[in-house]
């Protein structure tokens, strides 16, 4: 196992550039805050995957012969807090984003490193809350907090899981400010806003999400703890409030929140399907401004959260159209990808697999939240599977496969190692095939109406249970493989080149792992994006 | 040209990172602004509540209004405004590389903001002593609609306690900067700081001549001035 480190070895970069803990937790490296990231990121994306297990568990018969419901309660609540808040929003801004964007626009660092380190510091402060609700004995609101129950009524710790996100949210705030500060004044000399990469794109338009919308679910946290700690009451008709402004104020972020998820993965998707088509995205144009008229309209659809909560019928109708017309941009997106890969030289690597997931997988996704932006649909389909199974494809088949992407396509960059490409092209089809299996059924389970956040359901429901189950656990498999082989390749995985999928972009031209300053000069870029005459074609990587 | 310059100490302020001077000093303007925003959004929540129950609850608000002391909140509004132009009195000394000058307008601002916060926490109490503040003991007299009176008294704290939270926070950062410029930190070169203090105590004082009309002066003259 100890094999002498061979002859290439010794080179220089951010890994290796100092070592000790110290040199870590007091690094102003984006690289090394994003590594940082990605280890707490994930440690949270498992806990919250533990909880998923559990809620599968419990559903895996008609009966509640695992939990009560108040423990049901708490562990649907904790598997939405962690996922929603500590995993999928800092998922690919905190970890590839803050890796990427430097080095994609040919910078030394982001333009605030301290607080780059310092919304890592928060987001650890906000997660110690969390785990603090975790092991004092939960909560039970559901990851919306809806009020006056959250306020009045609930038996968990809700002051303690408001902070834990109400700090959280501060880490996304400095993380999207620092990227809008970056991508404005740090870009290399000739590096114009139409030659940027899509990714840095799609970060732009999230970062604005972030810097918009964050502040005001951190002010409604806020009232919400006045309201359930002091008494200073805003929601609760007992204090004289309307609990629809919660609902107003909450959804005015977390609707908006979903395109933070979801706009990073697109950038992601954007940057696999042309390398392993290599093919320039087919309208560059039209796929950057989609990111940011997403980000535009997600302002302003928070509505159709309140179908059923008592908003007036006209504004319900406004909301309906406007939900509708997201749909655009999310289309442009799905239509470019596909006329990208046209006539492309298609390589199916790891990376592409799980594209070509994602771009199926948001389909089914996206089509289905057209049903919900129906007002007579949602009636019908209101806080039934139907809405759980929807958000998951976006968010799951969305969100955690761009995730899953981007990990794999960027990881020999990261830590210039490749990983094992037949278990990684494995566990792309366990993940694609178990999700599928887990989610699909929820869609039938609502359309048939079997409620969410309840455990006991009618044994009627139960065929599409078991198999949502057993597809969980065949998804639990995919996702538990690359823990290990990825974690395999850091020590023993093949030394990986500085471009090893032939892709464009400054960060493929730089070593992998990069040097500390990213660069050895500062480059000059001369050519549009995605120029792939300039890359040698003949580069395919060993694995 | 400022006698005060030690000539041997030339600090080097351009981080590693950045290319030249005007790209550090754009960069930090430019975050500061969208911090700026951030907050406008963070307040903003706050507004909204605020104006979506006033429009609900007019006669509640306006005369739970007339429980807060116009003419304290009156001389605040006087303080803060005055605080700001001392603020911006700073940053020029700070572009002219005026050290004692600087120092000088700086501690005024503090001494101004210490000033307002005393004021509110005078308020305050006031309210407490007055069973003006929401909960068990609340007692609004003489509030028509008294069922959502509290709604008034809680954005008034909200409002004015997130207010101070900011005030508070700047009094720190000030006090901070002050030490800094009396050591020489700040040169007409490289004042940064200063510059971007100040563009965050004009904005808490901006978010006060909001509130001050909001929660203390209109329709206050339905039942008079007291």
């Amino acid at each position: 196992m100890i094999t002498a480190p061979a002859p290439v070895k010794e080179t220089k970069n951010y890994l290796n550039a100092q070592t000790g803990l110290k040199s870590w937790l007091l690094t102003g490296d984006h690289k090394r805050i994003a590594v940082m990231y990605l280890i707490v990121v994930t440690a949270f994306f498992a806990l919250g995957g533990v909880f998923a297990s559990l809620i599968r568990l419990e559903l895996a018969t008609p009966a509640g012969d695992l939990m009560e419901s108040n423990q049901y309660n708490k562990v649907f609540t904790m598997h939405g807090v962690l996922m929603v808040f500590f995993f999928l929003i800092p998922s690919i801004p905190a970890t590839l984003g803050n890796f990427l964007i430097p080095l994609m626009i040919g910078a030394k660092d982001l333009a605030f490193p301290k607080i780059n380190l310092l919304s890592w510091y928060i987001y650890m402060l906000g997660g110690v809350f969390t785990l603090y609700v975790l092991l004092t004995g939960g909560v039970d609101t559901g990851w919306t907090f809806y009020t006056p129950f959250s306020t009045s009524y609930s038996n968990g710790y809700v002051v303690a899981a408001g902070l834990g996100i109400f700090i959280n949210g501060f880490s996304a705030i400095l993380t999207g400010l620092n990227f809008i500060v970056t991508i404005h004044r740090m870009r290399a000399p000739g590096l114009t806003w139409f030659r940027l990469p899509l990714f840095v794109w799609a970060h732009y338009a999230t970062s604005a999400i972030m810097i918009l919308g964050t502040p005001v679910v951190a002010v409604t946290l806020f009232l919400l703890v006045l309201e359930r700690g002091l008494h200073i009451g805003f929601f609760d008709p007992a204090y004289g409030g309307d609990p629809v402004l919660f609902q107003h104020l909450f959804w005015f972020y977390s609707h908006p929140a979903v395109y933070i998820m979801i706009l990073p993965s697109m950038g992601v998707i954007s940057e696999v399907i042309s390398t392993f088509s290599s093919k320039k995205p087919f309208g560059y144009t039209f796929i950057a401004f989609s990111s940011v008229a997403i980000a535009v309209f997600g302002f302003l659809v928070w509505g159709h959260h309140l179908f059923v909560a008592g908003q007036s019928i006209y504004a319900g109708l406004v909301f309906s159209i406007l939900s509708y017309v997201v749909a655009i941009p999310s289309a442009i997106k799905v239509f470019n990808w596909a006329a990208t890969m046209y006539k492309g030289r298609v390589r199916l690597e790891t990376p592409m697999l799980y594209a070509l997931g994602f771009i199926g997988l948001f389909t089914v996704g996206g089509l289905t939240g057209i049903f919900l932006s129906s007002l007579g649909m949602d009636v019908h389909l209101t806080d039934t599977y139907f809405v759980v199974a929807h958000f998951h494809y976006v968010m799951v088949g969305g969100a955690l496969l761009g995730y899953l992407a981007g990990l794999h396509f960027w990881w020999p960059k990261i830590f210039g190692r490749m990983y094992s490409q037949v278990w990684s092209k494995v566990s792309a089809a366990l993940v694609f095939v178990g999700f599928n299996l887990t989610f699909f059924p929820q869609f039938l389970l609502g359309y048939m109406g079997m409620p969410r956040r309840y455990h006991v359901y009618p044994p009627e429901f139960q065929v599409f249970n078991v198999l949502s189950s057993a597809g969980a656990s065949v998804l639990a498999l995919g996702l538990i493989l690359p823990a290990i082989y990825l974690t395999w390749s850091l020590k023993h995985g093949a030394i990986a080149s500085a471009n090893p999928w032939g892709a464009t972009g400054l960060e493929w031209q730089t070593s992998s792992p990069p040097i500390s300053e990213n660069f050895e000069v500062t480059p000059v870029v001369t050519t549009e994006a995605y120029d792939y005459s300039t890359v040698p074609q003949e580069v395919v990587h060993v694995g | 040209m400022a006698s005060q310059v030690v000539p041997h100490e030339e600090v080097v302020t351009l981080k590693h990172h950045f290319a030249n001077d005007e790209q550090q000093l754009d960069a930090s303007t430019i975050g500061m602004w969208v911090f700026l925003v951030t907050e406008i959004m963070f307040f903003g929540g706050l507004f909204l509540a605020y104006f979506a129950y006033r429009q609900a609850y007019p006669a509640a608000f306006a005369s739970a209004s007339n429980k807060t002391n116009l003419w304290l909140g009156a001389a605040n509004t006087t303080v803060l405004i005055c605080s700001s132009l001392t603020m911006a009195m700073a940053v020029h000394s700070a572009s002219l590389g005026k050290r004692t000058l600087l120092v000088l307008f700086l501690i005024l601002t503090l001494i101004l903001g210490g000033v307002f916060l005393g004021v509110k926490a005078y308020e305050y109490h006031d309210k407490w002593v007055h069973h003006e503040v929401p909960g068990a003991h609340f007692d609004c007299e003489g509030c028509d609609d008294a069922g959502h009176a509290p709604l008034f008294f809680s954005l008034y704290f909200g409002m004015t306690g997130l207010h101070a939270t900011h005030m508070l926070v700047g009094f720190v950062i000030l006090s901070i900067i002050i030490v800094q410029a009396s050591r020489g930190k700040f040169t007409a070169k490289w004042y940064t700081p200063v510059e971007m203090f100040g563009l965050y105590w004009h904005f808490v004082d901006i978010v006060w001549i909001f509130l001050f009309p909001l929660l203390y002066l209109i329709d206050r003259s339905h039942t008079g001035l007291k």
